[in-house]
């Protein structure tokens, strides 16, 4: 089973949850920008959470499937669409043989996850599959996709299968169908063009000038064109962030959502392919919970930061946690029971 | 507004004194000191290598830097192992992963001894300085008032300490960089710098694992690979090793280079 990109889109690569365990040789972790819907996409097609899909940003790509495929388009709404039909987000599909997928203009968010029953079968690389495009490794050949690849698929587990049977009632003259079944609204994150991010106090936070620290949590900033993968340059009018007096700091840890400040005083918001190390003041740290708000902010768009304490973005994200298991064994008792009707 | 942390101050436990700082929600750094010295990097290199054979349940990983270990962890997951296991609450109003992760390095810190040390592994890195290789060595020379060939002397001559591994995959940040050839950064930084090149900037003298781009003074090149995704660990070069520059000649770096391929 493949899948074959007949146009590639802006930016389309292979990614799964990331590279652990080498970042203390300074490998990157990379992985989905929002790992929260190439988590729930994987769901939705009965691979384990860590599958690999495919990210696909703002111009989504075109894919045809030689082979009939279980699939799941998570995320940001690049206004997906299956052979001539509407694709609905965070439902099952059923791609039949020499099924299209296209993409159209992006009506919310920036980025979109394609799961599919196998996942896709790149090499894996350091534990990951994700493409680590600076050091040209992992993911199809280390790069973004190309017009005329031809991915890979793994076997599909039993729990596909099992989705898929449930599915077949479903299906129109054409053979797609779509699910009944979706994600509970309240699970999904409070996806907006301009969100606020919830935050905790990053580790030198006290080293900031008062004034500059409460104006990072009331303010919005822009996100820079020059943003990508690596970190979100954000910029606002006036003065930058000033520390209380200049000092050199030394190199430690910095993860997804850490929020630096380099000596120009404009901050800069560390995403999935972010040095595993830096030297920059960090003034927070955005809470987990609302990573995937960051990954499907458009260039141009603003984020302002809320304050909130670690006992609150622990509760957060025990809950996101939770409801994700819930979703979790909701499918799994269905594919049991053999019952789609939810 | 406070910084809320675990600990505002260095506490005591048992032998080792630490400061635990919450990295987020997922995460958590364990300061070992406030200055860049052989002491501070002694206790980092203790816990690494602790945390290499000890493990709580939700560990994901840890990064080793130059006064720190950070401890990445599922907060989910160390509720379900050691919430379960310390017969903590399961109430997730009342629940604080890191509260448990930082209770458990703090036993943790209080069982590192001061063991003796095992010897360093000692690497010797190849490298052709000057030239095209490394077309900055001109520069450097004339900075300091010195030869070409006593830079390469000089700077062939030390033993570095690899104190931690960041910035790109198997960039190893070295200390014991002669004073004698320290150069600052370049005014303009180059768009891209090849893998295997030298350079010097302040203080610091490094090897670049991948193209990037960069401001140091370039002053040589490597035939030998710094990353290697295919094996593990991945990288040439680890944290406390010890690393020696020996000069080559460009028909030894051609040749090796050409054997590599």
């Amino acid at each position: 089973m493949s899948m074959i990109i007949v146009k590639p889109g802006l930016l389309t690569t292979v990614q799964d949850l990331g590279r652990y365990g080498a970042q203390q040789f300074g490998v990157i972790v990379g992985g989905a920008m929002d790992a929260f819907a190439l988590r729930i996409a994987n769901l939705l097609v009965g691979n384990d959470e860590s599958a690999a899909g495919l990210e696909m940003t703002m111009l989504g790509p075109e894919i045809y499937f030689a082979e009939p495929a279980l699939i799941s388009v998570c995320g940001g709404d690049l206004s997906p669409r299956l052979n001539d039909r509407e694709l609905p987000l965070w439902k099952t599909v059923v791609a039949p043989e020499g099924s299209v997928l296209r993409f159209g203009p992006t009506r919310q968010g920036c980025r979109a996850y394609l799961a599919v029953a196998g996942g896709v079968d790149a090499p894996v690389k350091m534990n990951s599959r994700s493409t680590y495009l600076r050091a040209g490794i992992g993911g199809w050949e280390g790069r973004a996709l190309h017009k005329g690849d031809r991915l890979p698929v793994g076997a599909p587990a039993t729990a596909s299968l099992a989705l898929a049977s449930l599915l077949a009632d479903e299906a129109q003259a054409d053979g797609v169908a779509f699910s009944r079944w979706s994600v509970a609204p309240d699970l999904l994150p409070s996806y907006e063009a301009n969100p606020e991010v919830r935050a905790v106090a990053g580790q030198e936070l006290a080293l900031f000038e008062e004034e500059s620290a409460e104006r990072f949590f009331a303010e919005a900033f822009k996100v820079r064109t020059d943003s990508d993968r690596m970190g979100y340059r954000l910029s606002r009018d006036g003065e930058g962030l000033r520390l209380r007096e200049k000092r050199e700091l030394i190199s430690s840890a910095v993860t997804f959502g850490t929020v630096q400040v380099p000596p120009d005083g404009q901050p800069i918001v560390l995403m999935a392919d972010r040095q595993t190390t830096g030297g920059y003041p960090k003034i927070a740290q955005v809470a987990s919970v609302d990573w995937p708000l960051l990954a499907q902010t458009n260039l141009g768009g603003t984020v302002r930061f809320r304050t909130v304490s670690l006992r609150e973005a622990q509760r957060l994200y025990l809950t996101r946690e939770n409801g994700i298991r819930t979703l979790r064994s909701g499918l799994e008792r269905m594919q049991a029971s053999g019952n789609g009707r939810v | 507004m406070k910084l809320e942390g675990l600990a505002d101050n260095y506490e005591k436990y048992g032998a080792v004194e630490a400061k635990l700082l919450p990295l987020g929600d997922s995460a958590v750094t364990v300061q070992l000191g406030e200055t860049i010295c052989r002491q501070t990097h002694d206790r980092v290199r203790q816990l690494a290598e602790h945390l290499e054979r000890h493990r709580f349940p939700g560990m994901i990983e840890y990064v080793p830097a130059f006064l720190s270990v950070t401890v990445y962890f599922d907060p989910f997951e160390v509720l379900a192992g050691l919430g379960g296991l310390g017969g903590h609450t399961e109430s997730s109003e009342l629940a604080d992963p890191l509260a448990l992760v930082a209770g458990w390095l703090g036993d943790q810190l209080a069982k590192l001894e001061d063991a003796a040390k095992s010897m360093p592994r000692v690497t010797e890195i190849p490298v052709c300085y000057g030239g095209e290789l490394g077309p900055d060595l001109p520069e450097v020379a004339a900075a300091h008032g010195l030869s070409e060939q006593e830079v390469i002397e000089i700077h062939a001559s030390a033993d570095y300490l690899v104190y931690m591994l960041g910035f790109a995959p198997g960039f190893a940040y070295l200390g014991g960089l002669p004073q004698r050839i320290a150069t600052p950064r370049r005014q303009t930084p180059r768009i891209s710098i090849p893998a295997g090149t030298v350079g010097i900037a302040g203080d610091q003298t490094g090897v670049y694992p991948i193209a990037t781009p960069g401001g140091w003074q370039l002053i040589g090149k490597t035939p030998e690979p710094l990353f290697l995704p295919d094996a593990m660990p991945p990288t040439l070069l680890r944290a406390g090793d010890i690393v020696r520059f020996r000069p080559i000649s460009r028909e030894e770096f051609d040749s090796r280079e050409a054997a590599l391929r």
